[in-house]
């Protein structure tokens, strides 16, 4: 399974400012929004997409179709390279 | 003071912090973007007040922050500053000629928390690089740099300044960035200003030059791997028809600090006929949102015609006011790039003009002539 980490070019952390998590790189931020931020804060290049999945059904037990938009997040995050995945 | 009451709460913060820390540099680049008037070294802000306004700028949200100059490296505190600024969580940014980026130096900096190193080239070979910049072997040392930059795993963005002198061998410069492995390269059309609208005449590259040197970076692009460079490519506004939105609008994102601690909306403000504040006296909080230089040209109220009737009014604000004095004496007016601009003419003037140069090429500072058929085709 795959497992995805953080492109090293981006740095990722929780701004006040703009009360979100955002992307940080050579002169250019990207802000995320609140499900893009909680997915993020996920990938450390330990946990495969399964348990990314998992861990945040766990914590939003409520939420429904919630592992398309992961899916989906990640894809669009890979296409941007934010991310790499490790194999 | 404001003249006007200005609704905090409808001002956003500045996001971007650009600390100009010296204008000393070891090159003498002849499209410097610094002032023609330079601040000594001896009225430069000290440790503490920088240490101020980082502190300052990062409380009202700037995540942002550009260590730039002149030559940066030149301040033996930097790695100090970059220890203060990345403890704050600001992404640090070394903007960078590369001269005296020793490998203690890099490595300190790393230690300190800097996350990104841009270096800038004058030239993809060797003679045109250290006749541009006006040092022996620098261009050794820049690729030196290079790979250091890689070894210690920053991002690397390079920087091109193009010229009329060295546009032509654009195919080398994209065979150079490659070579280096940077991550971003900006192919920096020069923009006209300090140093580089004094030689501007030499400086401007025509607009076949332009345009060739355009369509050779597209069709690059189209045969790059994933892990190549990405290619920003800058062009004049000269040749354009609309100005482009300055700054992203005068006092909403971007903060610029000179070496005594002029704050400005950008970093050429200064030329202006208005008095900026100084972070020496006054808090950043207050001079961002109670200053009138920073209120002068905010928002969208204080536009001349032919702008104030313009639905692209929001698209670029009317330009840029640095431009528009410097090429009209009137900063309150549209920029002349704008073909609605009644002062339009005076850039097609410029253009002209550029092909008959009247003026020599000088270095900046010292005020040295260069003999210009050294780097012309
Ligand atoms: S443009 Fe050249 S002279 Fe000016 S600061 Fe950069 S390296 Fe120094
Ligand atoms: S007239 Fe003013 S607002 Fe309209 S496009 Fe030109 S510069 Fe922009």
């Amino acid at each position: 399974m795959a497992t995805p980490k953080l492109n090293p070019l981006y740095k990722f952390q929780f701004e006040k400012a703009q009360d979100a998590f955002v992307l940080l790189y050579p002169e250019g931020m990207i802000t995320l929004n609140g499900s893009a931020g909680e997915i993020m804060q996920m990938v450390n290049g330990e946990r495969d997409v399964d348990t990314i999945i998992s861990d945040l059904i766990a914590k939003f037990p409520g939420a429904e179709g919630i592992d398309k938009d992961i899916h989906e997040f990640l894809d669009h995050a890979h296409e941007k390279k934010w991310i790499k995945y490790v194999d | 003071m404001s003249t006007k009451p200005v609704l905090k709460a409808y001002v956003n913060n500045p996001l971007w912090l650009l600390a100009e820390l010296t204008y000393d540099c070891p090159l003498h680049c002849p499209y410097c973007s610094n002032p023609v008037q330079m601040t000594e070294r001896k009225d430069e802000c000290d440790t503490e007040t920088w240490k101020k306004v980082l502190s300052e700028a990062r409380e009202m949200g700037a995540v942002q922050l550009g260590f730039s100059g002149g030559e940066p490296l030149l301040r033996k505190d930097l790695e100090v500053l970059v220890a203060h600024a990345s403890e704050l969580g600001f992404y640090t940014n070394l903007i960078t000629s590369g001269i005296g980026l020793t490998e203690k130096r890099i490595k300190g900096l790393k230690e300190a928390g800097l996350d990104h190193i841009q270096l800038s080239f004058q030239a993809a070979n060797a003679d045109e690089n250290d006749l541009i910049g006006n040092k022996r072997h620098s261009f050794e040392q820049k690729l030196a740099v290079a790979k250091l930059v890689k070894q210690y795993d920053y991002p690397m963005v390079l920087n091109f300044c193009l010229t009329r002198q060295n546009i032509d061998k654009i195919d080398d410069v994209l065979a150079l960035s490659c070579e280096l492995g940077g991550d971003f390269v900006e192919l920096a059309t020069v923009q006209y200003y300090g140093w580089a609208y004094l030689n501007r005449d030499h400086l401007l590259p025509t607009k076949a030059q332009l345009e060739t040197a355009e369509a050779t970076v597209n069709a690059f692009r189209n045969t790059q791997g994933d892990d190549e460079p990405k290619f920003i490519f800058v062009t004049p506004d000269y040749y354009e028809t609309r100005p482009k939105a300055c700054m992203n609008g005068w006092a909403t994102t971007f903060l610029t600090v000179t070496p005594d601690g002029s704050a400005l909306p950008c970093h050429s403000a200064k030329i202006l006929p208005l008095t900026f504040p100084n972070v020496k006296e006054s808090s950043l909080e207050k001079i961002w949102h109670e200053d009138f230089s920073f209120n002068k040209f905010r928002g969208l109220d204080w536009l001349p015609s032919p702008c104030r009737d313009c639905d692209e009014k929001e698209k670029d604000f009317g330009g840029c006011r640095c431009q528009a004095f410097m090429l009209t004496g009137d900063m309150h007016k549209t920029d002349p790039v704008c073909d609605k601009s009644p002062d339009h003419h005076l850039i097609q003037a410029a253009i002209a003009q550029s092909q008959q140069p009247t003026e020599n090429l000088f270095y900046r500072d010292p005020k040295t002539e260069i003999p210009v058929h050294l780097i012309q085709e």
